[in-house]
């Protein structure tokens, strides 16, 4: 059953239209596993009775005769998402036990599609970090070596697809978030662009930057979930509406004349020889396929985490502030009066990484200091998403690193905000412009950690983004391997 | 430009959040780190540039004025801390 449990989602398929497994069977299969790898501390809520209800509803669909790639198809949800039948904690003791009276868009779509939910996946607190080292409910651990972080802070949707706990998991990358987990934890992860995926049920971190998006073994996975996944919401004031796109049209794509352009900003001296090493490799395949790299510049990128550190907890300041105590979440047990109440919840709800971040954007949006700094890096954001603009009329999509280094060891960064910040630098650049943006496993660095590849992509841009991915995955197998012992 | 402890105390009174004297100390030299690497966009010229609140500058969609279904009130009130005949209950604010 391993042989099944390694199979990508495009074969899990093909097994299921066969009926050579049925939705119970991968369901159990699934939760068996988790419950083997309990150590790793990927999920948050597990439901058995509720997993193989939603399976049994599927095989029922089947055999009245209706079809589709993601009929019985498990699926397990970042804690991000809000469920009915499960918890919805975002990694909070906010949140501890709160039961959401709705779905996530995102979860009712692929609910729609026939996806069996498998549990909620453990994240970064309110999706704020780099290490899965900020959730109120313990660090995720790197299956591929459990000294190691996963990333963050989608840390449990990675650590679960790495250790094939689950064949998909459902993330959210608000300044890289699905892409530095799947690079630290050797899986693929694709975050679309901006507006594609709904935001409703998601709880929300910073709402101009917060994308949905998912971790699986390979592009093609990737793209098959998106047919169901992503769409246009009216419930999302922000969701942009585009005609209907097979997300899996261009994997065939002929990657011959392709332009390739490569950041100057993104090889200089932070950036580890054995991820340099790796990615370089990776870049030298592209090109033996028939691609041309092209070096472009990216000239304000540098300045991508300083205006992210402006920006999102500015939003996030706004956004958390809905959490006072009073119609849901954590409520102080002592208190003399209205305000006190408040204060105290949220001093006691929320851990150390979103306090922090609540005061900073409150700081940067107070009277006498919005101009200098908010405004001041909504502008300079701006230079950025116009450096990505500009980089496109000369390339057809850009190749990278995703992070400077492998993943780090628990305890590494956690004394020092700044330095787990600049782990950022390579994917705040994309989520300020909005553009689509993905990791694929490109080799092994240091210690044998995972290194990945980014391909970043003009909005709209995701069938090619993924076809480029895909051809990568066709000519090499990083992607295939799984860590020893799962 | 550095934050003192009474700039704490004061921002975290703006963002409603309990904070001792002891976290306080912590927070202002954590912010004060932070804030030093904010500082580099000071230098960048940005004259002529409008700001950038949405990525693909968007604009703010509105729906129709008119009543759409909601959830019923028993499962929105669910996850009240405290609640009764439908509301909400918290501290009387008004003597």
């Amino acid at each position: 059953m391993t042989e099944i449990a390694h199979a990508g989602l495009a074969q899990l398929a093909r097994l299921l239209e066969q009926r050579e497994v049925s939705a119970v069977e991968l369901a159990q299969l699934y939760l068996q596993r988790i419950e083997r790898h309990r150590a790793l501390n990927a999920f948050l809520d597990v439901r058995s009775e509720a997993t193989l209800q939603q399976a049994r509803a599927a095989d029922g669909r089947r055999a009245r005769g209706e079809r589709g790639a993601l009929l019985g198809m498990p699926i397990a949800h970042k804690d991000i998402f809000v469920t009915r039948g499960w918890a919805s904690t975002a990694g909070s003791r906010m949140l501890e036990g709160y039961m959401s009276p709705f779905d996530a868009t995102v979860v009712e779509r692929l609910a729609a599609a026939g996806m069996v939910c498998l549990g909620k996946l453990n994240c970064d607190e309110f999706a704020m970090g780099s290490s899965n080292e900020n959730s109120a409910f313990g660090n995720v651990l790197n299956p591929w070596d459990t000294a190691a972080v996963p990333g963050g802070s989608s840390g449990g949707s990675a650590a679960a697809v790495a250790a094939r706990l689950t064949p998909a998991a459902t993330a959210t990358d608000t300044g890289g978030s699905i892409r530095e987990p799947a690079a630290f934890s050797g899986v693929t992860g694709v975050k679309p662009t901006y507006g594609r995926p709904s935001r409703w049920g998601m709880i929300a971190f910073a709402s101009s930057l917060d994308t949905a998006g998912l971790l699986a073994a390979s592009a093609e996975d990737c793209a098959l979930v998106f047919n169901s996944m992503l769409g246009f919401d009216p419930h999302d004031s922000t969701s942009v509406q585009r005609p209907d796109e097979d997300f899996t049209r261009s994997l065939q794509l002929d990657p011959r004349g392709l332009r390739v352009g490569v950041p100057a900003q993104f090889f200089t001296q932070g950036l580890r020889p054995d991820v340099e090493a790796v990615v370089r490799a990776a870049l030298e395949v592209l090109q033996r396929l028939g691609a041309e790299l092209i070096q472009i510049e990216l000239p304000n990128a540098p300045l991508g985490i300083p205006v992210y550190y402006v920006v999102a907890p500015a939003e996030a300041s706004s956004n958390l502030s809905r959490f006072d105590g009073v119609r849901y979440g954590h409520r102080a047990r002592v208190f003399d009066d209205l305000n006190d109440m408040i204060r105290k919840s949220r001093a006691e709800g929320f851990g150390p990484e979103p306090k922090r971040r609540i005061l900073i954007g409150t700081y940067v949006l107070s009277h006498g200091y919005y101009d200098a700094y908010y405004l001041k890096a909504s502008r300079v954001r701006r230079l950025i998403a116009e450096d990505f603009r500009r980089a496109f009329q000369r390339c057809d999509i850009i190749a990278g690193p995703v992070t400077s280094s492998v993943a780090f060891n628990f305890g590494e960064k956690a004394a020092d905000p700044v330095s787990m910040y600049l782990a950022d630098l390579f994917t705040v650049p994309g989520s300020l412009a909005g553009v689509p943006a993905l990791s694929i496993p490109c080799g092994l660095g240091e210690s044998g950690r995972p290194v990945g590849l980014q391909l970043i992509g003009n909005h709209f841009d995701e069938a090619r983004l993924l076809g480029v991915a895909h051809r990568y995955q066709l000519a090499t197998d990083w992607h295939r391997r799984v860590p020893a012992g799962y | 430009m550095s934050l003192t402890l009474a700039d704490v105390h004061r921002i975290a009174q703006l963002a409603r959040i309990q904070i001792s004297d002891e976290q306080a100390q912590a927070t202002a030299a954590q912010l004060n780190d932070i804030f030093a690497m904010i500082e580099t966009i000071a230098q960048v010229d940005t004259s002529g540039v409008e700001p950038m609140t949405h990525p693909l500058d968007g604009v703010q969609r509105l729906r129709e004025d008119a009543v759409e279904a909601s959830l019923p009130l028993e499962e929105l009130l669910r996850n009240a801390p405290a609640q009764r005949d439908g509301l909400f209950l918290v501290p009387r604010v008004i003597e």
